[in-house]
């Protein structure tokens, strides 16, 4: 049968789309379903947190790093205070790191969570995604206890936390741990290796390890690529040096290196793998008892000076770069982050696929808006 | 690779495009000429020694005369990074694309184009990428002029009503 030429069509696709994940723009160019043309539109979050930082002390800064990206501002947070605290050579105490560490974990189990749901919700399982809220909600109870908000945390601070932890918290979130694992189970029954979702995702989009470097990939997305790197083993920062976790790659199983199938799977692995830290965080609290996690409020300058920080935030590597100049504002506060890159890769991996692909690709990538257009 | 080595090897191989490399903060840098940049990069990717595969990030900062362009380099094969820096006017901020060497530098030099009006010769997209196309002026300059106008609507206050 010869093949049937069609004309070719420009369609758009958002900014207002179910599946785009916040305001994003596509223009496509289809031939039929098939894609010959992607040209990401961003930008419609745009709010200019880089300029904003400058005209903010360092301390006063650190509400707006949850907006770099919502969805894990535990991490953002985290992230902007370890930059400051080598910028300007401030120590932070072993109890509040632990605390960082455990809320910032949580954050990125949460995180994971809207990532995994979502994904499943994009491709046509709605069912997973009420799950997967449900599942959030209660780790949203328990960072709400410690800082008593569910979205935008502002937690940590630099050289410390904004609080310890109330009396019994970490007895509630070891029981929370030890609930999840059969939460998991469950999950993996409900949708991992659910034969319809396989089948849907086995193979679209994959990416080698080679481009995924070459594009900066970073995260889950490149670690489904088969790279074995995390930032939190290979270029340590906090207490991750002393943690013991292991890094799930993408392998050729049900799926194949570096599909949509494995960046999924790789995903519910690192939730895994981030209840291992947090229970041996929570080990290693009693031992730091009686220190005080909160440092004394004050506004400080900062002598001339730069650097940048490396940290694994869950949507891949969130890249913090501050530069100082003698006063109590940064001259220059940047962001790099892992949804930025991603989405610089859509328009190269696109053509050729289908609308439907395009979909599931994206949902795989886990971009959120907030942090590509920051 | 420590700094002074990374430093060492780029100015052997190519001694008139590589500066000086500045250890007074806590990320040491090297000093690139703008023209030089593309073949600079291009040794940082290829020369064995170096194998810097990843452009972890690319940024621009004000630096009140000029404008700098930021390179944070690392390398998955050998594990080290460097930091690099080219100084443009401000004038006439230009220097060359390196998206040929690591793709991944698209979207990044095209948001510093945006945010600093940094031209980078022989990239093959250079548009705006977070702010409209009709937007005036580059707001990460300190010498910015925030605006009071967005397509005929007023966007100040006038706190004494």
């Amino acid at each position: 049968m010869a093949t049937l030429q069609t004309q070719e069509m420009e369609l758009n696709m958002g900014p207002q789309h179910p599946s785009t994940h916040g305001v994003i723009r596509f223009i496509l160019h289809t031939d039929g379903e098939v894609i010959s043309q992607c040209k990401p539109d961003v930008g419609y979050l745009h709010r200019s947190i880089e300029k904003i930082a400058e005209r903010c002390t360092y301390n006063g800064f650190m509400p707006y790093t949850d907006r770099v990206d919502y969805v894990a501002a535990m991490n953002a947070n985290h992230a902007y205070a370890l930059a400051v605290e080598k910028l300007a050579g401030i120590a932070c105490a072993r109890r509040a790191e632990l605390l960082r560490m455990i809320t910032a974990e949580l954050g990125r189990i949460s995180s994971h969570l809207i990532a995994v749901g979502t994904m499943a919700m994009d491709v046509g399982a709605v069912t997973p995604f009420p799950y997967a809220l449900r599942e959030r909600e209660r780790v949203n109870d328990l960072l709400e206890e410690i800082c008593g908000a569910r979205l935008t945390f502002n937690y940590h601070r630099i050289g410390g936390v904004g609080w310890d932890m109330p009396e019994g918290w970490d007895k509630k979130v070891r029981k929370y741990c030890d609930s999840y694992d059969k939460v998991l189970e469950e999950w993996d029954r409900l949708i991992t290796k659910n034969h319809i979702f396989v089948e849907r995702l086995v193979g679209v989009v994959a990416i080698s390890a080679a481009d995924a470097i070459d594009f900066g990939l970073s995260g889950p997305n490149l670690r489904a690529s088969g790279v074995d790197f995390d930032l939190r083993r290979d270029v340590p920062y906090a207490l991750y040096s002393e943690m013991k976790f292991d890094i799930p790659v993408g392998v050729d199983g049900l799926g194949v290196v570096g599909d949509s199938y494995n960046r999924f799977v790789v995903r519910v692995e690192e939730m895994r793998q981030a209840l291992k830290i947090v229970r041996q965080c929570v080990a290693k609290l009693p031992e730091t008892a009686g220190e005080d996690p909160v440092p004394k409020p004050k506004n400080f300058k900062v002598k001339p000076n730069e650097c940048y920080v490396r940290t694994e935030a869950p949507r891949g590597e969130m890249g913090i770069y501050v530069v100082s100049d003698g006063s109590d504002k940064p001259w220059r506060y940047r962001a790099r982050t892992g949804s930025f890159t991603a989405m610089g890769m859509v328009e190269h991996v696109a053509p050729g696929i289908l609308i439907a692909d395009l979909v599931a690709l994206i949902a795989s990538f886990d971009v959120v808006a907030p942090e590509i257009d920051r | 690779m420590k700094a002074e080595e990374i430093h060492q090897r780029l100015q052997a191989c190519l001694p008139d495009g590589v500066g000086d490399l500045h250890t007074e903060c806590t990320d040491p840098w090297i000093a690139v000429r703008p023209g030089a940049i593309a073949a600079v990069a291009r040794v940082c990717k290829e020369d064995p020694e170096l194998r810097f595969d990843f452009l972890s990030n690319l940024s621009g900062v004000d630096a009140k005369e000029s404008i700098l362009v930021v390179y944070h380099l690392y390398s998955y094969a050998l594990r080290h990074s460097a930091v690099l820096k080219v100084e443009v006017p401000k004038a006439e901020p230009a220097t060359q694309t390196v998206t040929p060497v690591w793709r991944g530098a698209n979207w990044f030099e095209r948001e510093a184009f945006d945010l600093f009006g940094v031209r980078f010769d022989g990239h093959p997209d250079l548009r705006r990428l977070l702010l409209p196309e009709d937007w005036e002026g580059h707001p990460l300059r300190k010498d910015y002029v925030f605006p009071t106008h967005y397509g005929g609507i007023d966007n100040t206050r006038d706190y004494n009503l």
